[in-house]
């Protein structure tokens, strides 16, 4: 082993000291008070609902569901090994990695949970905010800390916000859930703009951070592009500005319907002009002193996340040079699979959770432990969950990168296919949710065992494809360049296909409907078509989005509904 | 119905003006609409404001300094307006008299809205007042500032409790 895999603090994320265990504890006791009040009838369901899913806890079809947070998607690898022991011993023997880059065990029985919180809490973990009308966990570009495009780590200042927002004491009885993400790259990678509030941060002219505001975007029933709030907010009054932006919301959102009490359907109503004049004037009525984000706090949090420590270069980019020459499926996975890292000798690897034919984001335990394992050989012990529902290794040296794949190989989760149209991503659909209307989990299993070919996703080239098993829009399918609705249609369950979502920085857009929903099987069939279509009339190096922009969705809808 | 402030459960002295009716003596509340009529009131009682959700606290600007007491109301526990408006009621207008919190409240919510500035709660007749103090008790650490302006703890924006 080149690198210690125990540093005294952990890589990419704050360490706990004893203050944050004794909270996590007291949590735990909370929570264990609370389900035995339930149990005993002191609360009532329709009290202990909102406690229960501030930690977390969903009531789904056929048992509960637990979603466990992962801070701006980065783990260790114990506590990887922890999400593994409850996989197996609470659960089904497997966990499913979400768009939050969170983590949903869905066989939990309620009497267990107090033991998983404190199993969780025992390796500096929990569920806090993962559920409820509240701040929920913030998210952060899962090339954070190594991406060659990054101009600053964002991971230290969603953290500063993970603890603001911590049992906050005005803002966990909103009128809805409140989504944050951060990016610290031109390359918005966290879709900043389909957040109730997206955060670009950047250097601002004093050498300290600035950061772009975006607010009101999200998908849903009602997908809305978020709107740009301010341009150099800084650093020093991003807590105060959140302050106001938050209060705004809390005083006037609407509360009479959950389908309107979003963030973005206040900022509709009033008009960003006007909304952002409210903000501003509680902003500047606020007791600013209070809230400052002084540069000794970013400071101190700062020196609780451990840095890796590289190796020098070396021959690793000359001997990975070699290896991709003398083995093309490698080659093909350095292709799809890699990140180009800020550190000579260095990459980020996708570990991709989406083998043809499987569940995407499902992880076995012992791919967990295999996972924490390979964290600790190769990238410091730190792993990362994706909003894209893989598993990223942040700093893996280009000569180890050949073993990495061998393993991940042997273990099923070498498949080349990040960023192709099998690296689907999907709700839990009606195999799980209350909610849905159809069944996400078969309809992206034919589509992956469709499109399995190595050579026919390389072919197609980058697409992505997201299904939702209902309009409250889980697989983001609107922001998909291909999406996929589940809908009732007469007590069946059929689907929708909609074109020319995107979620990227410059051409963020909403996908559009193209018509009548299908069968699975005639949906399935309706997108090979479409598909088809794209490679005839493709222009040389055009990408799918880029085709379906300048055709429009006609071609593509008369394919679709072409019947033998 | 009584009040729970600092632990204790204590009768509750004040009374809520009734709709049509003149105002009593003694310690009142008062909604917002009746503001001007509990401020011209002769007598010795002191005079208190009762919001509903949607008011405005701006709306009690001028009046405050001769208010002794606001109550805001939760129509149900998961609206969460009240906390906003006594906050700022607080830090905004730096009202210094009591917050007291009424209608529908879990003990789970009484930590935070202590620390919005709320003063007192109306519980219900026979409350355990226990439970309450042990959902006060349940955190020593908080982890942001509050208008309570706690001792912080270690770094960050980390709070003391208790």
């Amino acid at each position: 082993m080149s690198h210690a895999p125990h540093s005294p603090l952990p890589v990419g994320h704050y360490a706990y000291d004893e203050v944050d265990r004794t909270f996590l504890k007291q949590r735990v006791a909370q929570f264990r008070d609370q389900v035995e009040r339930r149990i005993s009838g002191a609360l009532t369901e329709e009290e202990f609902k909102p406690l229960r899913l501030m930690n977390g806890l969903y009531l789904q079809l056929h048992a509960y569901m637990l979603r466990v947070a992962i801070p701006y998607g980065i783990l260790n690898s114990g506590q990887m090994r922890a999400l593994a022991q409850i996989a197996q011993r609470y659960d089904r023997d497997y966990g499913h990695f979400t768009t939050r880059q969170n983590i949903q065990f869905n066989w939990i029985r309620l009497e267990d949970t107090p033991d998983i919180l404190a199993l969780l809490a025992d390796a500096d973990m929990h569920a806090i905010q993962t559920s409820g009308n509240c701040i929920r966990n913030v998210t952060a570009d899962q090339f954070a800390g190594a991406a060659a495009d990054e101009v600053l780590d964002p991971r230290v200042h969603a953290e500063i916000l993970r603890q603001w927002s911590t049992l906050h004491p005005e803002f966990t009885f909103l009128p809805r859930k409140f989504k944050i993400a951060i990016s610290g790259s031109p390359q918005d990678r966290v879709a900043a703009r389909f957040h109730d509030i997206g955060l670009m941060a950047r250097n601002g002219e004093n050498g300290r951070p600035v950061f772009e505001v975006y607010v009101g975007g999200g998908l849903g029933r009602t997908p809305i592009v978020g709107v740009k709030l301010r341009d150099d907010l800084p650093e020093e009054d991003l807590i105060a500005y959140l302050e106001a932006i938050l209060r705004v919301y809390n005083e006037f959102g609407r509360r009479d319907n959950i389908y309107k009490a979003r963030i973005k359907i206040l900022v509709q109503a009033l008009g960003v002009d006007e909304f952002r004049d409210r903000v501003n004037a509680e902003f500047v009525a606020m007791d600013r002193a209070r809230y400052r984000l002084d540069e000794r706090i970013v400071a101190a949090i700062r020196a609780r996340f451990g840095v890796p420590d590289f190796d020098p270069a070396g021959q690793a980019a000359e001997k990975l040079a070699q290896q991709r020459k003398a083995d093309r499926a490698f080659d093909f996975w350095v292709r799809t699979n890699t990140h180009a890292h800020k550190q000579p000798g260095y990459v980020s690897v996708t570990i991709s959770c989406k083998p043809a034919g499987g569940i995407p984001g499902d992880v076995t335990s012992s791919q967990m432990n295999l996972l924490a394992d390979l964290a600790d050989q190769l990238s410091f012990g730190e792993l990362r969950i994706t909003h894209l529902q893989n598993v990223v290794l942040g700093h893996v040296r280009q000569d180890k990168l050949y073993g990495l794949w061998q393993t991940l190989e042997q273990n099923g989760l070498g498949t080349a296919n990040v960023g192709f149209i099998t690296d689907i991503v999907a709700c839990p659909g009606l195999d799980y949710c209350a909610l849905a209307n159809a069944r996400s989990i078969p309809i992206a299993q034919k589509l992956s065992e469709r499109f399995a070919s190595p050579d026919l996703q390389r072919e197609i080239g980058p697409l992505r494809l997201n299904i939702s098993g209902c309009i409250n829009a889980c697989g983001h399918h609107h922001a998909g360049h291909i999406g996929i609705l589940g809908v009732d249609k007469r007590g069946e369950e059929a689907f929708q296909i909609t074109l020319g979502g995107a979620a990227d920085q410059d051409t963020v857009s909403i996908g559009q409907i193209i018509g009548a929903a299908m069968s699975e099987d005639e949906t399935v069939d309706a997108i090979a078509r479409i598909i088809d279509t794209y490679l005839a009339r493709r222009t040389a190096g055009e990408q799918f989005i880029e085709t379906c922009r300048r055709l429009g969705t006609a071609p593509f809808k008369d394919a679709a509904y072409a019947t033998a | 119905m009584p009040l729970l402030e600092n632990g204790q459960i204590k009768d509750d002295n004040w009374q809520i003006a009734i709709e049509g009716e003149s105002l009593p003596s003694g310690d009142v509340l008062v909604p917002l609409a009746r503001l001007a009529e509990g401020l011209g009131r002769n007598g010795d009682g002191r005079l208190g404001v009762l919001l509903n959700a949607g008011d405005q606290v701006e709306d009690l600007r001028v009046a405050l300094p001769r208010l002794s007491c606001v109550q805001v109301t939760f129509p149900i526990f998961r609206d969460g307006r009240g906390f906003t408006q006594a906050r700022a009621l607080r830090e905004h207008l730096h009202f210094k008299g009591e917050i007291r919190a009424g209608g529908h409240i879990l003990p789970d919510q009484y930590e935070f809205l202590l620390r919005c500035g709320v003063n007192s709660v109306v519980v219900p007749e026979g409350v355990d007042a226990s439970v309450w103090q042990k959902a006060h008790e349940a955190f020593t650490v908080a982890y942001q500032p509050a208008v309570l302006n706690e001792q912080p703890e270690g770094f960050a924006f980390r709070r003391k409790l208790l």
